[in-house]
């Protein structure tokens, strides 16, 4: 364990450079985000993820943005236990009738000024479940939604461009 | 086995029409041990009512290892309770009350499993599927299994649980820190799978297949096509089934990787999951080189596979191979001298011999615990008939063992990976799947968690009639809650992961 701590101080990171904010995220997020917001969160945000009845596709690729490939966190950006210690909702799935009431909970108890991030195809549109009797319809059907980042399931990079728009907008 | 008639089916395994009695001799063979409990479903028939509904029970013989489904007809709408004689069973006839409305007749536990009282149709996979209101206000109390005792307190936690993972609930009543009894309520992420199967195309049942469990995409989709090529007589080139198993084997790689390091990290070893991070994500930055899909979704489909890899790509795989191969087996050298974190997976989490078997849990859950089973071993699939390689069984049971089940399972993936490559059969990639009108087909694949199924029935139109997946998870929870027992919660975290059971391939 020693050497490999070692040689991690002399070899160069493996982290990749910062990718390019999304430009149709940072659209839909101008009209999400206004002054008062920028000045109370400063330069950091932190995040709920909320599956709502994804596959698990999502979480595995939201998982990887905090490996030290993607390091989500160098850019303000954390993941917190409680909703109520957020300010985004990162939701996944295509909000099952079973999660529904959780969700809107999660929702309620995250303090304001918060966002909604709806992450893959399921949470945008329902994807190939959109209809079923047992959900209840896409996120923004259940709760108001900021930024869809689409994909099946998003990639890492993705989703760090989507949540880098949202860090700009909302420290602008 | 037990059957003296002639099969219905034999695609690949036979499936007999059974009556009550016989029904019962095959639970008194679970009870005894002979066999092992591979999977219950029902199907309502409904292309065609008149059929009436009939339950489907697979059962695996231990001794000879083969497979067979028996069925028995329920026009009454009632069955003989399995779970009377075989616990196992209980949550699996609990959800065909709730997806089919047909009872089992002198089971102990009735309560509703995946039903929560909210989906906007009750019994939707009835031919009558109920009127809401009837069954929503007799699922909505879920009454929890009573503790009583001086101290004891529960602690209720979910479904929205405190890291990325799925939501479920778990029940936890405490003497101060000691788990008492841990009762899972899962559902949550119940999609209508099942229901959305019915009356779809095969191009479209593919696509649902692939998104049962994300983790498992590639090993869904797997059994999917195999039981659409059994259930049509379509015969994927060999090509196509030496790629398959390299995406196989590509994603239990990546999920043990991901595993191992999140089980460390939860018992505070932040180090390997550091470092199992960087050799998950190499493993699937080259799975999107050479498939296009990071998870490799919708790459298999019946008749074949859609996307191929020339000589360059294997020389990437083999490039890949070597460097993780070496950096792993460092880690785990490490693993293996932290006093201090073997002191947490250590006797942390035991699951019995006795459990494993009378659960027939498949996967390191079972192999960690003596049960050796493995689908490619024991149901073999091409190509896993021609290639070599082990299957590790360990005896002590605990987060250690299933931690260490999945190191040499690393390690035989990557011997795996090696002769196929080298053996690649040249060739087409994708057979067409021949125009059927009605017919049937089991896929059963060793997926990184356990062995999946899948079994088709085909409408006289051609498409989807029936189709029923079962995770390996179903008889994985329930050895979760028996493994937290005398445990303290505090290491709930590290056996809940070294189980990573599934909820979404259970919910469906």
């Amino acid at each position: 364990m020693k050497d490999m701590m070692l040689k991690s101080l002399v070899t160069p990171a493996v982290t990749i450079p910062a990718p390019k904010p999304d430009d149709a995220a940072l659209a839909e997020l101008a009209r999400a985000v206004n002054e008062r917001s920028r000045q109370l969160l400063g330069h950091s945000l932190a995040i709920r993820e909320v599956d709502a009845g994804s596959c698990n596709g999502c979480e595995l690729e939201i998982h990887a943005i905090n490996n030290a490939i993607y390091d989500v966190e160098r850019f303000g950006i954390k993941f917190t236990a409680s909703p109520k210690h957020a300010d985004v909702l990162l939701v996944t799935g295509p909000v099952t009738e079973n999660m529904k009431f959780a969700l809107q909970r999660a929702y309620d108890v995250t303090p304001d000024p918060k966002w909604v991030v709806a992450v893959g195809d399921c949470a945008c549109t329902g994807g190939v479940f959109a209809g079923s009797y047992a959900c209840a319809g896409s996120v923004k059907d259940i709760v108001p939604v900021d930024l869809h980042i689409k994909g099946c399931p998003p990639t890492p990079l993705d989703l760090l461009r989507g949540l880098l728009a949202l860090m700009e907008t909302v420290s602008r | 086995m037990f059957f003296s008639t002639q099969p219905v089916s034999t695609k690949p395994w036979p499936r007999y029409i059974v009556d009550a009695a016989t029904w019962n001799k095959c639970a008194d063979a679970f009870a005894a041990g002979t066999h092992s409990l591979f999977g219950l479903w029902a199907d309502s028939h409904l292309d065609n009512p008149a059929a009436g509904a009939e339950i489907h029970m697979a059962i695996y013989e231990n001794a000879t290892h083969k497979l067979a489904v028996a069925t028995l007809p329920a026009p009454d709408g009632v069955f003989p309770s399995v779970a009377r004689k075989h616990a196992p069973a209980a949550r699996l006839e609990r959800t065909i009350m709730d997806m089919h409305g047909l009872r089992a007749e002198g089971a102990v536990d009735t309560r509703a499993w995946l039903d929560h009282g909210k989906w906007r149709q009750a019994q939707p996979l009835a031919v009558q599927p109920a009127p809401r209101g009837d069954v929503a206000t007799a699922v909505a109390d879920y009454a929890f299994l009573p503790v009583d005792g001086e101290g004891l307190h529960e602690v209720p936690v979910g479904p929205i649980h405190a890291g990325i993972i799925e939501p479920g609930h778990f029940r936890f009543s405490a003497n101060g820190e000691a788990v008492v009894r841990l009762e899972e309520k899962l559902g949550y992420v119940h999609k209508g799978i099942e229901k959305l199967f019915i009356g779809a195309d095969i191009a479209r049942g593919a696509k649902l297949a692939g998104r049962i469990s994300g983790d498992s995409t590639v090993a869904y989709a797997f059994a999917y096509a195999r039981a659409v090529e059994q259930a049509t007589g379509t015969v994927a080139p060999p090509r196509a089934l030496y790629l398959r198993a390299l995406m196989a084997e590509l994603e239990r790689i990546a999920n043990h990787f991901g595993d191992v390091g999140a089980i460390c990290n939860d018992a505070a070893f932040a180090f390997m999951l550091a470092h199992t991070g960087i050799l998950r994500e190499e493993t699937l930055q080259l799975c999107h080189a050479l498939f296009g899909h990071r998870l490799m979704m919708d790459v298999i489909v019946p008749g074949g596979v859609t996307a191929d890899i020339d000589a360059a790509g294997a020389d990437k795989v083999r490039a890949w191979m070597a460097a993780a191969e070496k950096r792993f087996d460092k880690l785990m050298r490490i693993y293996d001298d932290a006093a201090s974190l073997k002191d947490r997976t250590n006797n942390t989490g035991h699951v019995s011999r006795k459990l494993v078997d009378r659960f027939g849990a498949g996967g390191y859950v079972g192999r960690a615990s003596g049960r050796a089973f493995d689908a490619r071993k024991n149901l073999p699939y091409a190509p896993y008939d021609t290639l070599n390689f082990d299957m590790p069984v360990l005896h002590t049971g605990d987060v250690n063992a299933r931690l260490w089940i999945r190191r040499i399972e690393i390690a035989q993936s990557f011997a795996m990976i090696a002769q196929l490559l080298d053996a690649m059969p040249a060739g087409a990639l994708c057979a067409p799947v021949a125009a059927t009108t009605a017919g049937e087909g089991i896929g059963v694949v060793e997926a990184f968690r356990g062995d999946v199924l899948v079994w088709l029935r085909l409408g006289a139109d051609g498409n989807i009639a029936r189709c029923h997946p079962r995770d390996a998870s179903w008889f994985q929870w329930p050895l979760l809650e028996a493994s937290i027992e005398n445990n303290i919660i505090a290491d709930f975290p590290l056996c809940n992961k070294s189980f990573n059971c599934s909820y979404a391939g259970h919910d469906l």
